[in-house]
């Protein structure tokens, strides 16, 4: 297989492959992530394992060794091909708390996210948003609407979790496909007034 | 070669037989700057029956654009292995990659369009 790569061809050729747009879903263990991926997707969610490097946490730091330590972990995720030129990918970002320190790489480069909520539990996604608002990443928060949970306004949800007034709070049936898609929709026209407004 | 040789050394109880960073020779820094989102799509310059194994089965799932974390997730070998066998590819002229950088820029209006259109013609 010696062939010499035709370097002068590639530029053409690379213009040529289509934009890769990547949201997130985060939000607590067991809130309907996968599920909300799952419903939006044209492909069943694919799972991947990434090495994750992080600064080592403790002082038993081997000197010599560096200050890194490498984590897997496993990231579920969708496909939506929007047209030819342009494919969605969805990442629902892991609920454990302990992987937290591996948001900053999962962000890099999401368009914005999506932070789903259970009225049953809204302090899970605490940790969501608190993230998601230091690093400047756009997001909305979906509030799925559990059967046996108790149903809350909007406002109401504003409130408890004291969310500034530009960002947008939904209602959604995470298992709808209509629903969720929806629900990209409201965040794609938050993010086109997020960049507007950025462009003085 | 024999069908069995074909045939992933998958096993439904025990999951591979083969320890993962074996298909990429124990190498963990690939050549070609790639992340999960970096798309790939053969050139047509390499048949997959010019490679060997792993090499051949993610050439094969390039025909059409496809992510670093979708051959990942075919082939269930972890995302950092298959950087190495992508990179080889692209190395070999077999494939070519968008590069990460530089990144998509979130508040670009017209792939912002793109992503509002394609989601509501599937509402």
């Amino acid at each position: 297989m010696a062939y010499n790569g035709d370097s002068d061809r590639s530029p053409a050729q690379q213009s040529a492959l289509p934009t890769a747009i990547k949201l997130l879903v985060a939000g607590g263990f067991g809130v309907g992530k996968t599920t909300f991926v799952a419903a939006v997707s044209e492909i069943e969610p694919l799972s991947t394992e990434e090495t994750i490097t992080t600064a080592s946490i403790g002082v038993d730091d081997l000197t010599g060794v560096g200050d890194k330590v490498t984590t897997t972990v496993a990231l579920d995720f969708g496909r939506i091909t929007l047209d030819p030129e342009h494919i969605l990918y969805l990442f629902g970002t892991p609920g454990q708390d302990r992987f937290w320190f591996m948001w900053n790489e999962l962000s890099d480069g999401a368009f914005g996210a999506v932070v789903l909520a259970d009225t049953r539990r809204l302090e899970d996604c605490f940790p969501a948003l608190d993230f998601f608002e230091r690093r400047g990443t756009q997001f909305i928060v979906a509030v799925n609407e559990f059967e046996t949970g108790f149903h809350y306004e909007p406002d109401e949800v504003r409130a408890a979790l004291d969310l500034k007034p530009n960002i947008p709070i939904v209602c959604c049936d995470a298992r709808d496909p209509r629903s969720a898609t929806l629900v990209l929709v409201t965040l794609t026209k938050h993010l086109m007034s997020a960049a507007a407004s950025s462009v003085r | 070669m024999s069908d069995f040789e074909h045939r992933p050394l998958l096993d439904e109880d025990a999951g591979p037989l083969v320890r993962p960073y074996t298909v990429s020779n124990g190498r963990t820094a690939p050549t070609a700057k790639l992340d999960l989102l970096s798309l790939v799509r053969s050139t047509g310059q390499l048949r997959p029956s010019q490679l060997e194994n792993e090499h051949a089965e993610a050439l094969l799932l390039c025909h059409e654009p496809i992510s670093v974390a979708e051959v990942s997730a075919h082939l269930r070998l972890p995302a950092m292995v298959i950087k190495v066998l992508l990179s080889d590819l692209v190395d070999c002229g077999a494939v070519i990659a968008h590069a990460p950088d530089p990144a998509v820029d979130p508040t670009d209006k017209s792939v912002l369009e793109a992503l509002l259109n394609g989601l509501q013609r599937r509402l």
